[in-house]
């Protein structure tokens, strides 16, 4: 027999290939006759391209090719939907911001690519961009995502202005760009109308489907190959120009071409999180009761196109408040389209309802975790659904206890460590647990060792290793000998690797699929198949889910703050998740890791710095946006409420992709205050805000 | 001696730069003949600024003369000073016992520098030259009076949330990003320097150019000038040093404010002190201003506080800089406390 292998901290399985560097990414690839495509990105903010000299790039050495609105294919630059941003594919002489693609310059080497790109003259007619809230066009979409922007339950204005304790504040957050450290790359080959990509993206088939838009050809006609990816955190879930335009750079050169995305170029046609300013209210009883709650938010989009960050969801989905509204405003600036990024709505959201929920603490007098837990929903706020499980009150409970909540001293600036003014601060949270359907091939060969297959890709969070342990624990088989195969289009399709919903996407459709193969196996007596046993299948969730599935989790954060210098550094960290069964106790826990890491960047470091004049980034690169050196990350302590939940899917596990980085930043704010009783409510918390 | 390898126009399998020369020399003199038959070119030690400048466009030399294989890198104990050869790297140089002992603050200030990568390539000589990390210096597309004499101060209403307070001009506002030389300028150390006229000894005063209406010129030194070494006045109470750095982010960060004091203590009373700042200013920043309101004066909070009203009486923010001149004062403050305890 097998030992039980879900839950056992196995190492991943592709670990010492990454470690050793054999691990191939995108950009490792290389094809016979490619060539190195690099983008020139305009250096105007909003106007148009009046003219384009190439003559000194097209004679520097090694250039074969420069590509501009005169010689670009012609193709579908598209409409933008939720999942799709519009493309800037050369077809127009328009400029909407500053970075956005103007030329392709293709030549034998990337040295020699990255020499001509600069030697391109663009002439611009350039106008003032917009980049303030105020003054920029602001309008109120109807939905997102299949959910009203705006919405409104009970009469929250009149249960604030009758509420005995009221809290009203304003919350900011700024543009924070992913930086995955592999960038984005593509490597796009025709042969006759046929393409072949390989392309560091989280949903291969997503990419398929737009090139396919974009180039008007079948989606079978396109195959997409996700080799490993280094990171991508949402970035990498919809096509950005790049990708086509290195198919239409294949295409009009006749051969393969490589575009890797240089890392200042990941500030500008990528997508980022945007930038955003929530105003909430809040009116409670004297018990700490919530009987009004608002959330407003101003969330920057593009020009042209629409994405939001949806702060308002987070509380629409947390608290149990009879009289709430929320409203997602969007002002258009010059930037590039804002995307998903890491909890995108539940990580800016949280930091503000969090912080508010904080600040009415204080003004009740009551402590924050107490607050909490006399308004943990016992139902879901917005649906009234029962939840599949539900452990928030754990978290909170166990968190507290691991942290030595009780040592804290409720009064800011009373706690000390020699010079430093010590603060301990905490914030809870939920996200939805989301599943969309998903197929999966298995086979179990002669020799009885089984592969899993399915197109779904491996960004670090270990989708091989734990797919392969789901499959291995249904078929009593030792983890060594299933094989979890990804990453290609000609694969059973999978969703889209965003939402936390992976794991329950694509595990429940591996545990059917092992269940199936179970079954047959058990007709012909349980014994390893003369021929090998192939079944396809299919996963879906059902139309009208009965429960409510939520992850929930409780963060703990203790900071030291310099009085006189304002230096800010995070001392400890305790954070308790519910987040149903456990699949690998070591991929859970880094995954936690990597959003509390990420919740400490974005409360202490994180900006995307503009020059407002011009709407140019002017910290794009690694040196200047900042994130945490390893210096700045104490020991962070995690903690799992496990139970399992048999409502929430086949693999019974709900994401944990996202309930790190929801409430984690909220937490080193709140400990900020308690260190020294000043409230920042705009990140990221910088010295100037703490001595001025 | 010299080994050439002219690839200009080849394909090169480098890093992605501009096309160049590149030369190797043995000795001070071969590199200063090379550099005297390449206009625009450029030494290269450690690597580690002039190879960022290159990718991002803001330096495009014809030619890199290599330096490395230059007989520069010994730290000797020569009388009162202690001399460090300009190729010594800054993580060997922290490492050296006497300067731990005798003038620590020169030891904290190494340490504290860029990431344990960046100090075992980065040499002393390189780090006296380093560039400011102005993001409009840094940025082509974007004007800059350093780097295109006469384009413009894109910083003065910009995005200058790291530009200097002190000894700013209207075409300049880039703050010297090296923590080392902060240190030097308390001591004023002296460079020695060798050029196709001769050697010659600048002191550390001399050697920096506040911006004016010159900001591209940052230093004394002649084109092709060469520096040799750094000699460090052991101070005789040099033990009593310290440097505080306050930085965004604990470990790899440039400072938004740093201090370099000494002082000569007698029981309670400031006999002399040494002071300098940095993170604030066009150039590291002695302040004879500071020194002056600490000789003789009781070691108190009081002193200090004086002492760092006088340092920062001429500074100046642009708004997104303001909080320096209070973050500098106290940086200031700590670092005398610091030393005095």
């Amino acid at each position: 027999m097998s030992q039980p292998t879900i839950g056992a901290p196995i190492d991943r399985v592709e670990g010492p290939e990454k470690v050793t560097g054999a691990a191939l990414y995108t950009g490792d690839y290389t094809f016979e006759r490619m060539l190195h495509a690099v983008v020139v990105t305009s250096t105007i903010a909003n106007g148009r391209v009046v003219s384009t000299d190439e003559t000194a790039a097209r004679e520097a050495p090694g250039v074969v090719e420069v590509m501009t609105q005169r010689n670009a294919p012609l193709v579908n630059a598209g409409k933008q939907t939720p999942n799709n941003s519009i493309l800037f594919l050369l077809q127009n002489d328009r400029v909407e911001f500053d970075g956005q693609p103007v030329a392709v310059v293709i030549a034998q080497s990337l040295e020699e690519a990255t020499h001509a790109a600069r030697l391109v003259r663009v002439e611009y007619e350039a106008q003032p961009p917009q980049m303030d809230f105020d003054g920029a066009e602001r309008y109120m979409p109807e939905e997102i995502f299949g959910t009203p922007a705006a919405y409104r339950r009970g009469d929250p204005q009149a249960a604030f202005a009758a509420a005995p304790v009221c809290v009203e504040q304003t919350y900011r957050t700024p543009t924070e760009h992913h930086n995955p450290i592999e960038t984005h790359a593509t490597i796009a080959q025709w042969n006759g109308g046929r393409l072949t990509l390989h392309d560091s993206s989280q949903w291969a088939f997503g990419v398929q489907r737009r090139l396919a838009g974009v180039f008007g050809i079948p989606r079978e006609q396109i195959r997409v190959i996700v080799p490993f990816v280094g990171g991508a955190f949402g970035s990498k879930g919809v096509p950005w120009s790049h990708v086509a335009l290195a198919a239409m750079a294949a295409k009009l050169v006749g051969r393969p071409v490589k575009l890797v995305v240089t890392r200042p170029q990941m500030f500008a046609w990528i997508g980022h999180r945007p930038q955003t300013e929530q105003r909430i209210a809040l009116g409670a009883m004297r018990d700490g009761r919530l009987v009004s709650m608002t959330h407003d938010v101003l969330s920057e989009t593009s020009l042209s196109d629409e994405f939001f960050e949806g702060c308002g969801f987070f509380s629409r989905d947390f608290y149990p408040v009879d009289h709430f509204a929320m409203s997602h405003a969007l002002p258009r600036l010059n930037i590039s389209r804002p995307t998903y990024q890491r909890a995108p709505g539940e990580a800016t959201g949280s930091f503000a309802m969090e912080s508010a929920m904080d600040e009415l603490a204080v003004e009740l007098d009551m402590d924050p975790i107490e607050l909490r837990l006399r308004n943990d929903a016992q139902r879901h706020p917005d649906s009234g659904k029962a939840y599949s499980s539900k452990h928030l009150r754990e978290c909170l409970l166990r968190g507290a206890e691991r942290f030595e909540w009780k040592r804290r001293n409720p009064k800011p600036r009373s706690m000390t460590d020699g010079r430093m003014l010590v603060g301990l601060g905490m914030a809870a949270g939920a996200r939805e647990t989301f599943r969309s359907e998903a197929k999966a091939r298995i086979r179990m060969d002669a020799d009885g060792s089984v592969v899993v297959q399915c197109g779904t890709i491996e960004h670090g969070c270990g989708s091989p290793t734990v797919f392969a342990q789901l499959a291995a624990e249904i078929l009593e088989l030792p983890f060594e000998r299933v094989r979890f195969e990804f990453g290609d289009t000609n694969l059973p399709e999978a969703p889209l690797a965003a939402g936390s919903q992976t794991s329950g996407s694509v595990g429940s459709v591996v545990v059917e699929a092992a269940q199936q193969l179970r079954a047959k196996l058990a007709e012909v007596g349980g014994r390893v198949p003369a021929a090998e046993i192939e079944l396809e299948v299919t996963s879906t969730p059902p139309e009208d889910e009965e429960y409510a599935t939520q992850t929930f989790g409780a963060h703990f954060a203790e900071v030291a703050v310099d009085p006189d210098l304002g230096e800010v550094r995070v001392t400890r960290f305790v954070g308790a998740f519910d987040c149903g069964r456990i699949l690998n106790a070591k991929t859970a826990r880094s995954q936690l890791l990597g959003g509390i890491v990420w919740g400490i960047s974005m409360a202490l470091f994180e900006k995307t710095r503009y020059d407002v004049r011009t709407a140019r980034v002017m910290n794009a690169n690694l040196a200047d946006y900042l994130v945490p050196t390893n210096a700045d990350i104490p020991a962070v302590d995690i903690i799992f409420i496990e139970e399992d939940d048999p409502h929430v899917n086949p693999a019974g596990v709900k994401g944990i992709g996202e309930i790190g980085i929801t409430g984690s930043a909220a937490a080193v704010a709140n400990a900020v205050f308690h260190a020294t009783g000043v409230r920042v409510r705009e990140l990221p918390i910088t010295v100037e805000k703490l001595i001025t | 001696m010299l080994s050439k390898h002219y690839r200009r126009g080849a394909r090169s399998r480098g890093v992605a730069l501009n096309p160049f020369a590149y030369a190797k020399a043995s000795s001070p003199s071969a590199a200063l003949t090379e550099f005297d038959g390449e206009r625009g070119a450029r030494y290269i030690a450690g690597g580690t600024t002039i190879l960022d400048l290159m990718k991002i466009a803001v330096e495009t030399p014809p030619m890199l003369i290599d330096v490395n294989a230059l007989p520069l890198r010994s730290i000797e104990v020569t009388g009162d000073a202690i001399r460090i050869g300009a190729l010594a790297r800054l993580s060997d140089v922290a490492q050296n016992e006497i300067l731990r002992s005798r003038l620590p603050f020169v030891a904290i200030a190494l340490e504290q520098s860029a990431s344990p990568q960046l100090r075992n390539m980065a040499t002393i000589g390189g780090n006296l030259l380093q560039r400011t990390r102005c993001p409009y210096f840094r940025d082509v597309a974007t004007p800059c009076n350093k780097r295109a004499p006469g384009a413009g101060c894109g910083a003065l209403d910009g995005e200058n949330r790291r530009e200097a307070v002190l000894g700013t001009s209207e075409h300049c506002i880039a703050t010297h990003a090296s923590d080392l030389a902060v240190t030097l300028a308390a001591l004023d150390a002296t460079v020695h320097v060798t050029g196709l006229s001769g050697n010659r000894d600048v002191a550390l005063y001399d050697f920096y150019r506040l911006p004016g209406d010159t900001p591209q010129v940052e230093t004394s030194l002649e084109p092709g000038e060469l520096i040799v070494a750094v000699s460090l006045p052991v101070l005789s109470y040099g033990a009593r040093s310290t440097y505080v750095k306050v930085r965004d982010r604990a470990q790899y960060d440039f400072a938004l404010a740093s201090a370099a004091v000494a002082l000569d203590l007698d029981a309670s009373t400031i006999r002399e002190a040494r002071v300098a700042l940095g993170g604030i200013a066009t150039i590291p920043w002695r302040s004879p201003q500071a020194e002056a309101v600490l000789r003789d004066a009781p070691a108190t909070r009081a002193s200090f506080e004086r002492a760092a009203e006088a340092a920062l009486a001429g500074a100046r923010g642009r708004g997104g800089n303001d909080y320096k001149i209070p973050l500098a004062k106290r940086t200031l403050i700590r670092a005398l406390e610091i030393a005095a305890a």
